[in-house]
């Protein structure tokens, strides 16, 4: 089991308020990614909910338990750090066995719960290494496998995945979605790379400054972002934001248009444009395209095929359907 | 380069050579000066003394308790330290203090200022609580030098300690106390593990200056009470009994012994930049 409540939970570092009171609730079972630009307190969050950090005010319950102020280690819930943590003098056997140890586990029982984990996270043929002698991934395993003995209520990742190489994050993102389908225990994931985000959560909180933008399932967010900044946010490439006059002939302070709901003509649309930097992508092509009367490039996504050059005149019109239109306060307006 | 090198020739391997000569002659320059060349008798002498073994118990002592009080109170002060706290900087400049002072000033100030039997700080305090003064560099010389060459010392290895201590991991700190590992646990099983090779580093370089202590002994006990060293043994039968070529023996077994210790610790410090 492992319910999650966070309830007017409020931080603050002396005077700065690094969380303002918060509400949250993080149902069993659930993958739920924290996701912000760096200093949002998404990391802060977390180590609340471990205890490495005491609350300011407000109240963690974990199963409708209060764990406000008990230790981090009686909350039943284990954390898979950024820099992995390991022990680095003790072997992996070791380093996955000592939870097990504090906890004064027998043996036998040790030794049976280490081999489990070792088996699920393919570590069996690195036992008796020291981490020094791992590679990144393997490490990360091993940090995994230190969380999975414990048999904890929740799992709790801390930008796991930020020190390794782009074709290993990949694979390991897909090893804990994995994880998570077999174990079906709550994680909280924390990160600022969005794809991480839209790829492995069941839900997602937008963070910013320490504040909850938004909630919602990947493509709830992705299609119904409530503000400006979460439509910005969520989404790669970034979703189009145009403002002035534009925005005003659709009745809003700020338009948002996503780059796959452009269309491109040579011949007739709503804007006229000059080709800028073009991305090849090989299935997609992304165009930057300036506009008149429009600040910033706006970026279009096309098939691979459609060939354009720098310094061509194209006709671009957004899709009226997919149009997100925001007000003054960058709120979406319905 | 070259008037480095011959510098360092010069300054070096000269009283080297000099001593392995000496060490292989009788030369008694008050007694008869050079009587020539009598192959390793000095080196069997030397070790035959019924001055030898008393000394090197008497300098293993000294070495092995001031390591032991260096290593214990450095990790304890090296932990303080490494708390946040007010006036950080300038506490840990006055913590270094004592190493910058001269062995023979700091041994003088501890002989007369605080262990002189009437009128030392810790005669004071002694008579403050109704007991008798211990009268320190006689009752217990050797627990004495120990206090005072710890003084000196203890700054150096706080210092390297507390340098090993903030390159711990505190994820890994953190990640223990999630594992559940209680204060005293994290101690033994993460930082001091980390702290292990700061610790062998520690215990080697001391050990060869600790070898070498004289001056703290010269102004105190002068070799008295059971205070002899193996290097004061040496500076006696130089100086005092004016038998070199003897005095010249023993100074290539302490070579050799020093040399012993700077191997382990070359090939200790060689590991640590491996890595």
């Amino acid at each position: 089991m492992g319910r999650i409540t966070l309830d007017k939970v409020r931080k603050s570092f002396g005077e700065v308020e690094v969380i303002p009171p918060l509400d949250l609730t993080i149902e069993d079972g659930e993958f739920v990614v924290f996701v912000g630009p760096s200093g949002c307190g998404k990391s802060t969050l977390l180590r609340l909910i471990a205890g490495l950090e005491d609350v300011s005010g407000g109240e963690i319950r974990i199963d409708g338990q209060d764990a406000t102020m008990v230790p981090p280690a009686k909350r039943g819930l284990a954390m898979v750090f950024q820099s992995y943590a390991l022990y680095p003098h003790m072997s992996v056997r070791k380093n996955i066995a000592f939870p097990l140890r504090m906890a004064k586990m027998d043996a036998a029982e040790q030794e049976r719960r280490v081999k489990a984990a070792a088996d699920v996270l393919n570590l069996t043929d690195y036992l008796d290494r020291r981490p020094g002698q791992l590679s990144g991934g393997q490490r990360q395993r091993v940090a995994i496998g230190r969380a999975i003995v414990r048999e904890p209520a929740a799992f709790l990742f801390d930008e796991p995945l930020s020190n390794l190489d782009a074709a290993l994050r990949v694979g390991m993102r897909l090893e804990i979605s994995e994880l998570h389908k077999r174990l079906k225990t709550t994680m909280i994931y924390v990160t600022h790379d969005q794809v991480e985000a839209m790829t492995m959560a069941d839900k997602i909180v937008v963070l910013r400054a320490g504040h909850i933008e938004q909630v919602g399932s990947p493509l709830e967010l992705y299609r119904n972002p409530r503000n400006v900044f979460v439509a910005g946010f969520i989404g790669s490439p970034k979703m189009n934001l145009v403002d002035g006059p534009i925005a005003a002939s659709h009745d809003a302070a700020t338009i948002g248009i996503r780059p796959e709901h452009i269309r491109v003509s040579d011949e007739a649309g709503d804007w006229l444009g000059k080709v800028g930097v073009s991305e090849h992508l090989g299935s997609d092509t992304f165009f930057h395209v300036t506009c008149e009367g429009i600040s910033e490039p706006l970026t279009v996504r096309v098939g691979g095929e459609v060939d354009l050059r720098y310094g061509d005149k194209v006709w671009l019109s957004p899709d009226p359907d997919h149009l997100h239109r925001f007000d003054d306060k960058g709120l979406r307006i319905a | 380069m070259a008037p480095a090198v011959f510098l360092l020739l010069v300054w070096m391997l000269v009283p080297l050579c000099m001593t392995l000569w000496f060490s292989l002659r009788d030369y008694r320059p008050l007694r008869g000066g050079d009587l020539g060349f009598v192959g390793l008798e000095n080196f069997a002498r030397f070790v035959s003394s019924s001055s030898f073994w008393p000394a090197v118990l008497t300098t293993v002592l000294i070495v092995g308790g001031v390591l032991l009080v260096s290593i214990i109170f450095g990790v304890l002060l090296a932990m303080l330290l490494d708390q946040p706290m007010w006036g950080q900087g300038i506490v840990r400049i006055l913590v270094i203090a004592p190493f910058f002072v001269m062995p023979t000033v700091s041994a003088l100030v501890w002989k007369n200022m605080f262990m002189d039997p009437t009128n030392g700080v810790f005669a004071h305090i002694w008579r403050a609580f109704g007991a008798d003064p211990v009268v320190w560099l006689t009752d217990v010389p050797i627990l004495s030098l120990i206090l005072i060459i710890s003084w000196q010392w203890l700054p150096f290895a706080t210092l390297i300690l507390l340098t090993a201590f903030q390159s711990l991991d505190s994820e890994q700190l953190e990640a223990a106390e999630m594992d559940g590992a209680n204060p005293l646990a994290r101690f033994f099983f993460i930082a001091l593990p980390h702290l292990s090779r700061a610790i062998t580093i520690v215990i080697l370089i001391q050990t060869i200056f600790l070898l070498a202590v004289f001056a703290e002994i010269f102004v105190t006990t002068g070799g008295a009470f059971g205070t002899r060293t193996l290097t004061y043994l040496i500076y006696q039968r130089v100086l005092e009994s004016q038998n070199v070529g003897l005095g010249s023996a023993g100074g290539v077994y302490a070579i050799i012994l020093a040399n012993i210790v700077a191997l382990f610790l070359m090939r200790i410090v060689g590991k640590n930049l491996d890595r």
